[in-house]
Parts: structure tokens; C-alpha cells; sequence
């Protein structure tokens, strides 16, 4: 269990209020003791140790920041992490499992939708939000569906690939 | 028997990206990612005016903050030498403001403390008295007689200019002018930008007082650059600096400059005797970094009846903000403007070139060019498409016949460039192909039948790409160089490093493709690092597409180096001389005799275990490259657009793309670039700008405010190839990240401006929002500057 950020430092000033939650963070459920104003990308990131969540823009714009919240893709930059107590957050390490990958993950590899990697784990988020509903979307849907999340190095054209490459598998896994 | 190359990865080969495994899993490592025990964090309190004096600065509050370690002001830093820096265009730069602030959004104050809130709480304790002064918001304000001056810091410095510079035959180009038939005229404004990677600037500084050892880990395309930087101006021994660039979350140029806020990190470790780390909110990133462009482009073109270009005057005025910033090759002060026109058979050309200072953010960057190659090949299309119309002339045609033939090259452009090598024409053709040029008329009168207006802009262009050689390019006196070092291991697995520092270009993945094309050691055996100035040969760093051109060269001259070697080692072993020994992809052998060879991994084993007698054991070198010319990739961007003359809204309708960067190493990774690229470059023609009021309040210091396209607006591309190897690099490449965003904004605007033809408007300056488009339908007129300040006119 850790404070604030990474280092339990000096003791914080009194009136500072602390408070103890519990988040349910890729189906386990960790512990912290938070300020009232941390944001939760840095519950994510400092407490819990999940830099794959990536702060950009800290005004909800650029969607590096994205977990799925119960399921639905949220920015976590503004949101306060008491306001996940006793919710479900699913962040990027809790998409592959110890043997495998997610079909996200590979189309994302395969169909060259990544270059500098700093949006991809928000960008494959908010993919796994469309194709939990959507396992059949067209390109206009999957345009639709990323377009909180931006992205400076691909133009997009091979993330849509990916999704559509994933969705392909996923549909073939089903059957 | 024999490799086959593509399978092990070699050139030509679309392999999947190495480093792709850890960014899909959420392991990268970027600066922000990084944990040092007992770490402090850095806040910057940044100025909300643009222009004004420091009467006083009252920090008390904050030093009683708990959790607050240390408050640093301009004062203190002066105390140490550190007040003001070195740029690299051979000016100074405020660290933290001691006098006057000079922009809005200027360093002025720094708090470390124990996390990133108290330090931010503590920012907004801080006190200052400002007296605010006129701000100078563009360079018309700035040359006016009666201006403030801006830099009264600098002894001698004479109002706001920055310099006059000049390039060309002045003589020869006026009499051009008079012998013409028809003279053309465009006068532009490309608009201030930002590369804005998603990932902003920052450093983590770790100062350890026991051993002497400064480690910075940062955003820096550079990492060799900032230490020698540092060991420079901090007077620390180079030896003690080590500069660790880890992940890049995008540069496009903005982390090339070193920024106030990495020197007083340093202080503050030095300071505290604790790591110190700084991570820039998206604001400070989009308010005080580099930003790219704004410069106002004037010129004409003189030309005879039938089409023939004679000559060409360009004149530009560039907005510098409050210091001069500009990384770029310190011979030139408007970068490579000069390169304009390359691809075209000019006689003559002359360039006149000013630059002011403004109360505005320092740091015009390349965004994702090769110094100023943008606004170059920007104005140049625009003036080549403003001529045809002039000469009514079809605007294909008219480039068709002033290109530069393919048997031409080498050839010296009208400003002294020599270009090496293309096929300007084939490229031409198959991009018309592709668009439907012929069946354009037809279809544009179709459209025009549902009150749509359709038009088509090409843009056709070489650039410079890949710093330097080193007769002409240096920064700050650092030759423009760049360099490799290749281990190979006994079992025939390799590392390779290099002085390049890759920024999601993929070349993690790429160099090693290089290498398995020399060696014939598939790529997967390569191991390839870079970014540690600690283990990584000194390089100049990865911008201005130069990491191929230069890096990658240095990586296949590396490689034959080690080969040279292994082929004395394949002698010794198959008991024959040198001189009798073939090669073929991965293997040495005995002429007349193939079947009786070794491979290169038995030549690796072979150097550390039966080395013949007198050699030196071990097979590893390390080369530095200098490359003879600059490589010339050629590009053929059309856009075909349509508008609704209601709104001024216009959408792409096709998009074709025509890339010529010679010799392709990886195709995948090539056709990502130009996606990339192209994207730029519809956000620059749209939307993606960044303007002040008359107070000199920024507007585009957010993502509110500063609009990126999303996956929504950004049209598709179609992508063609054509292949020329660029003749002096080894493996035939040429640079070619940076050629969609520089040719292609004139694709979309040439397109809108050919919808426009006939509405009497002959250019609106970007961004081409609805509004202005509009305007320009209903009034007929053009719409020059940039909104909501305008300037000139």
C-alpha cells in the first residue's frame, strides 16, 4: 500500500485529508491511501505501478490516458480516484494473459498500427470498448469508436486495420 | 543453401516491429515511466504575460509549503552562470526570467517537491509584480520604428531583427525578370505550428555527489548533442555526463532544442542531492517549446510564354519569437528555404531572408522537416500552381515540362544544391493516373451539377534530406556526422548501436535489417540499442530524416568493416588465401568451389576461439559516417477535394501519394511514415495552428484550442512507389520521414485553391478552415494571415 506517489516522503500536511480506497484493477483488487484530489491515471501509474496508462493533454482530449471503467472506455485523467472505489478498471497490462495475447494486441503488431507507442495502450482501450459491443464494425464505426483517442505518428489508416484484423479473429475464435 | 534474404529479415523484408512487443503490452519506458529512489519533482511557474518587467518575486509562501524542497528564481540561477543558455543558432535564451519575461508562457520560477501536486500548489504561492510592456505580436509590430525592443539584454542588439541573409545571383535573376514574358506573383503566410507529440518534454536528472556522476534520463532526439551541451555550460567533465534518451513518445523535431526546464532540473539535483524529475504539462509543451513555421513568404516567378520558368525571387520574413531558437545547421539562418525549387530546371533565383524577434514562444523547430524545407516546398508549389493558372497553362503540364529530367542529375540547383538522382516525370504520371486526371473535367462538371465545387492539387517536389556532410552542415561547430558500432558475438548474434536516437521510426527493427543485409545474421539475432551516450557512439541525433541517410549508412559501412575481418577469418579457416574468397549473403567460400564455405557465424566463433596467428581477437569495429551529399527523396502528393459552397466545408475525396525515397528497407515502416506524414499534413492545411491576440495571449496552448485531426476527419491515402537508389549512399536509400508533411500541405491547399479558380480567389492562407473558405467564396476575395490576428495587408 503506498501514499501518494512513489515514496512515502515526509509526512503530508495535516489538513490534507487521506483517504483509503479499493479498486478493482484487472480483476484484483488493490489498495491505496489517496488525497481526495488525486486523479486516477496517477493512482494507476504512481501507486499501483501501471505506466502503461499514459497522461498526454490533462484535458480529456487526447485519450492516451484511456482504461475501460466498468467496461466502458473512460479518460482517466479527470477522473479522481475516489470516484473508482469498488469499480472495475481495466488497464492495457490486464489485456493479454500470461500465455497469450490479446487479438488486439496482435492486429496492432501485424497491421503496423503503432509507431511511437505512447497513444497505443489508450487507442487498444477504447478498440476493446467497440469490439466488446461490435464484433462486426465497419470502418466508419471503428473511426467513430477511436475518435477520442489521438494518435500524431500513423493517420490512423492502420489502426483501423488492426481493430478490423482483430474483429476478424475474435469472430473466428467464436465460432 | 542459399539465404534467402527476405526471410531473415533483411532489406526489402516488412518485418514486424521489434520494439512493438513492449509498447502493446503497456511496457514501454518513457521518461515519465521512470522511478528513482527518493525522486523530487519539479513544477514550472510559468508567465501569464507576454511582455513585461520583473519588479519583484516574493517566494516565501511556497518555501513554507511542507513537502516543499526548493524554489528556484532567475535570480538564483544567475547566481550560478545559469540564468541564460546557449541556443543553438548562436544566441542566448532565458532558463528562468531575470529581467523582463519576453512570452507568455515563459519560465519563471521552479519548485521541487516531494510529489507533482505540492510542487503545482506551491507554483501558485509563488508572488510576482510584473510591469507590463507593449507586446510585439509579429513581425510588422516588430520592425516598426517606434517599437519596443524585445532582447534589451543583448549589447549591440539594434531594434527586434534577428538578421538579414541573403542567397542567389541577384544580378542574373533581375535580368531574368526583364527578359520575361509573363511575371507571376503569391504572397502567403504559413501559419505558426506545433509538432506536439503526444507525449510532452521532460527529464529525470540524478546528480550523485559521491561519484561525480550526473545522469539525465530525457526526451531528447539528440542525447550526444545535450551532453556536450551540458558539459559546456554546466563546466561539468563529459566523462561524469551520461544522457540516457529512453522511449520517445514522438518528436517531429520538438525534442531536438534543450529546454530551460532540463538545466534547472540539473541544478535541482545537484542542489537537493536527489533526482529531480520534470515532466512538462501538455500547455508548457504547446506555450514555451519549439514551435515550427510562421514565416511570411513572398515571390514572384519570371517566365517566358510557352511555360519555361527563367527565374524566381523568393523574399521571407520569418517570426522568431523571443529568442533565436531555431536548430538548424548554424551556416544557414532561414535553414534550407534555398532548397525551393530543386526539383524544377530554374536558371536563377535569389532569396532575401529577414528575421524578428516578437514577444512569442522561441524554438522554431523543423517540425518534422529539414530545416524550413516545409515553408520551401510549400511556397513553392503554390507559386508553381499560381504561374500555370497565370499562364493558363494545365498545372500538370506545367511542371512536366520545367522538372528536372532524369538525365540531368546530378544536378545544381539555381541556389547551389546539387540533387542526385530521380524520376520526376514517371512519378508525375502515375499519380495523374491514379487520381484520374484526364476524366477530371468530366467530373467536376458533374459535381458541379449538384452545387459542389471539385478541385485538384498536386504538389511535386525533391527535398534535402539527412544532415550533412560536414564541409557545409554543423551545429554550433559539431560536424554533421552520424555513427555505428557492431559487436559480434561468438555465437553469431550481434549488437549494434548507433548515435541516432529513434522516436517510434522503428529503428529498433530497420537497422538490424541493414545489418542482416550485409552479414547475412538474420535480423532477429541483432540486438540494437540506442539513446545511451554512456554505451552509444557519439551521433548527432535523429531529425530532419537523417537517420537513414547518415546512421543508416554508418550501419552498412560498419558492417563491411566486420566483414572485411570475417573474410580473413573464412581464409584462415578454409586453409586458402584472402584473394580466393567469394561472398554471398551470409557465407564465405572458395572460388570454383561453392559448396566448400563457412558462414559468418562460424567466422564470429572462429574470432574468439581459432584466430590465426598475429590477428587481433574479437569481431566488432565501429564506423563514422560523413555523407557526401544530402539524399533527394521525390514526391508526388494530389488531392482531390470537394466543397460545399454552403458551409466552406471540404472533404478529400481521393488522396494519392507518390514516393520515390529510393531504396526501401523496410516497406512497412516507410508506408507508416508517409500515413503519418500526410495526416501532418492535413492537420496543417485544416485546422492545426497556433496564433496570438493583440495581448499576445496564445491561442493553441491546449488540445481545446489546438485541433489535431482524429481518426474521424483524416482522409485515406493511397500510396505508390517508384524507386531511384540514391547513388553515393551504400545501400541506396534516402530519407523519407519527413516528405509527406512537407509536400503534402500544398496538395490540399492547391486542391481547394483549383475549386476556388473560378471565384476570382487566388489563396487563402492556412488552416483552411470552413470559415475562411467560405469567406472567400461569398466575398471573392483572398483571406491573408492568420486568424484571429492579422498581419501585413
Amino acid at each position: 500500500m503506498s501514499s501518494l506517489y512513489e515514496e512515502i516522503k515526509s509526512a503530508p500536511a495535516s489538513d490534507i485529508p487521506v483517504r483509503q480506497i479499493t479498486v478493482n484493477v484487472n480483476g484484483e483488487p488493490r489498495t491505496a491511501n489517496v488525497e481526495p484530489r488525486l486523479l486516477l491515471v496517477h493512482l494507476l501509474r504512481q501507486a499501483f505501478k501501471l505506466t502503461g496508462t499514459h497522461s498526454g493533454c490533462d484535458t480529456t482530449n487526447c485519450g492516451a490516458c484511456t482504461v475501460l471503467f466498468d467496461g466502458r472506455p473512460i479518460k482517466s485523467c479527470t477522473m479522481l480516484a475516489v470516484q473508482a472505489e469498488g469499480h472495475n478498471v481495466e488497464t492495457v497490462e490486464g489485456l493479454a494473459s500470461a500465455s497469450e495475447l490479446n487479438p488486439i494486441q496482435e492486429g496492432f503488431k501485424q497491421e503496423h498500427a503503432l509507431q511511437c507507442g505512447f497513444c497505443t495502450p489508450g487507442m487498444m482501450m477504447a478498440a476493446k470498448a467497440l469490439l466488446e459491443e461490435n464484433l462486426n464494425p465497419t470502418e466508419d464505426e471503428i473511426r467513430w469508436a477511436l475518435s477520442g483517442n489521438l494518435c500524431r505518428c500513423t493517420g490512423y489508416q492502420n489502426i483501423v486495420k488492426a481493430v478490423l484484423w482483430a474483429a476478424e479473429k475474435m469472430r473466428a475464435e467464436l465460432n | 543453401m542459399k539465404l534467402d534474404e527476405v526471410k531473415i529479415g533483411g532489406m526489402g523484408a516488412s518485418r514486424r516491429r521489434v520494439e512493438d512487443n513492449r509498447f502493446i503490452r503497456g511496457k514501454g519506458n518513457y521518461v515519465d515511466d521512470i522511478v528513482l529512489p527518493g525522486m523530487l519533482h519539479m513544477e514550472i511557474l510559468r508567465s501569464p504575460l507576454a511582455h513585461a518587467r520583473i519588479k519583484s518575486i516574493d517566494t516565501s509562501a511556497a518555501w513554507d509549503m511542507p513537502g516543499v524542497r526548493l524554489v528556484l528564481t532567475g535570480e538564483m540561477m544567475a547566481a550560478r552562470n545559469l540564468a541564460w543558455m546557449p541556443t543553438l543558432s548562436y544566441d542566448t535564451a532565458a532558463v528562468l526570467a531575470t529581467d523582463k519575461v519576453r512570452f507568455q508562457g515563459q519560465e519563471v520560477c521552479a519548485v521541487i517537491a516531494d510529489d507533482p501536486y505540492i510542487a503545482k500548489d506551491a507554483c501558485g504561492k509563488i508572488v510576482v509584480e510584473y510591469e507590463v510592456l507593449p507586446p510585439i505580436v509579429n513581425p510588422v509590430q516588430a520592425a516598426a520604428p517606434d517599437a519596443v525592443q524585445i532582447r534589451d539584454d543583448k549589447a549591440g542588439q539594434v531594434g527586434n531583427k534577428v538578421f538579414d541573409w541573403e542567397i542567389g545571383d541577384k544580378a542574373r535573376t533581375d535580368k531574368a525578370f526583364a527578359d520575361a514574358d509573363v511575371v507571376s506573383k503569391i504572397e502567403l503566410h504559413y501559419p505558426r505550428t506545433h509538432p506536439s507529440p503526444m507525449e510532452t518534454c521532460g527529464s529525470l536528472a540524478d546528480y550523485d555527489r559521491a561519484t561525480g556522476k550526473l545522469t539525465v534520463y530525457m526526451t531528447s532526439q539528440a542525447p550526444h548533442i545535450v551532453r556536450a551541451a551540458v558539459a559546456m555550460v554546466a563546466e561539468l567533465p563529459e566523462q561524469n555526463i551520461r544522457i540516457v534518451t529512453p522511449d520517445i513518445g514522438g518528436g517531429f523535431g520538438n525534442k531536438v532544442p534543450i529546454y530551460p526546464g532540463y538545466v534547472i532540473a540539473i541544478l535541482a539535483s545537484i542542489l537537493t542531492e536527489k533526482p529531480v524529475k520534470w515532466i512538462e504539462d501538455k500547455t508548457g509543451n504547446l506555450t514555451s517549446t519549439g514551435f515550427g513555421r510562421d514565416v511570411y513568404l513572398k515571390g514572384e516567378m519570371a517566365m517566358r510564354k510557352d511555360g519555361k520558368i527563367l527565374g524566381v525571387r523568393m523574399n521571407t520574413i520569418s517570426d522568431h519569437g523571443a529568442f533565436f531558437a531555431d536548430a538548424q545547421p548554424s551556416k544557414f539562418k532561414i535553414g534550407l528555404m534555398h532548397s525551393a525549387f530543386a526539383a524544377y530546371d530554374i536558371p536563377t533565383a535569389h532569396m532575401f531572408a529577414t528575421g524578428y524577434y516578437t514577444n512569442k514562444a522561441p524554438g522554431g523547430v523543423a517540425y518534422r522537416c529539414s530545416f524550413r524545407v516545409t515553408e520551401a516546398m510549400f511556397f513553392q508549389e503554390r507559386m508553381v500552381q499560381a504561374a500555370a493558372d497565370d499562364l493558363g497553362m494545365d498545372q500538370a503540364e506545367f511542371r512536366r515540362i520545367n522538372f528536372v529530367k532524369d538525365e540531368q542529375h546530378p544536378h545544381r540547383t539555381a541556389f547551389g544544391f546539387l540533387t542526385d538522382s530521380g524520376q520526376y516525370e514517371k512519378c508525375l504520371d502515375i499519380g495523374l493516373e491514379a487520381i484520374g486526371y484526364k476524366n477530371f473535367a468530366a467530373e467536376k462538371a458533374e459535381a458541379a451539377k449538384r452545387g459542389r465545387l471539385l478541385g485538384i492539387g498536386i504538389s511535386t517536389m525533391t527535398e534535402p534530406l539527412g544532415a550533412g556532410n560536414s564541409r557545409e552542415y554543423d551545429i554550433l561547430g559539431i560536424k554533421m556526422f552520424d555513427s555505428a558500432e557492431l559487436r559480434i558475438h561468438m555465437s553469431g548474434k550481434a549488437l549494434l548501436r548507433t548515435g541516432s536516437r529513434g522516436q517510434g521510426t522503428g529503428h529498433e527493427t530497420t537497422w538490424a535489417q541493414i545489418v542482416a543485409h550485409e552479414l547475412g545474421i538474420p535480423a532477429d539475432d541483432i540486438l540494437v540499442e540506442e539513446g545511451d551516450t554512456d554505451t552509444a557512439p557519439f551521433g548527432m541525433g535523429t531529425y530532419a530524416s537523417r537517420s537513414t541517410p547518415v546512421a543508416g549508412a554508418a550501419i552498412a559501412m560498419v558492417a563491411r568493416k566486420v566483414r572485411a575481418k570475417a573474410r580473413k577469418l573464412a581464409a584462415h579457416l578454409l586453409e586458402v588465401s584472402e584473394e580466393d574468397i567469394e561472398w554471398e549473403l551470409g557465407r564465405f567460400y572458395v572460388r570454383g568451389n561453392q559448396e566448400r564455405g563457412v558462414t559468418i557465424q562460424e567466422c564470429a566463433m572462429a574470432a574468439y576461439s581459432n584466430m590465426p596467428d598475429g590477428m587481433e581477437p574479437g569481431l566488432e569495429n565501429v564506423a563514422y559516417y560523413d555523407p557526401p551529399n544530402l539524399t533527394w527523396p521525390f514526391a508526388c502528393y494530389i488531392a482531390k477535394v470537394e466543397i460545399d459552397p454552403e458551409t466552406g466545408v471540404w472533404d478529400v475525396l481521393q488522396f494519392v501519394a507518390v514516393d520515390d525515397c529510393g531504396v526501401r528497407i523496410n516497406p512497412m515502416i516507410v508506408e507508416g511514415q508517409i500515413m503519418g506524414g500526410l495526416t501532418e499534413a492535413y492537420a496543417m492545411a485544416n485546422m492545426q495552428y497556433q496564433t496570438y491576440d493583440e495581448e499576445g495571449n496564445i491561442i493553441g496552448g491546449n488540445y481545446m484550442d489546438f485541433l489535431l485531426p482524429t481518426a474521424w476527419e483524416t482522409p485515406g491515402f493511397e500510396l505508390y512507389e517508384v524507386v531511384t537508389p540514391c547513388p553515393h549512399h551504400p545501400i541506396g536509400a534516402k530519407g523519407v520521414g519527413e516528405c509527406a508533411t512537407v509536400g503534402g500541405p500544398a496538395a490540399f491547399v492547391n486542391a481547394v485553391m483549383d475549386a476556388l479558380k473560378d471565384k476570382g480567389v487566388r489563396n487563402i492562407d492556412m488552416p483552411l478552415m470552413p470559415n475562411r473558405v467560405y469567406e472567400a467564396l461569398t466575398t471573392g476575395k483572398d483571406v491573408y494571415g492568420m486568424p484571429p490576428v492579422r498581419s501585413g495587408n
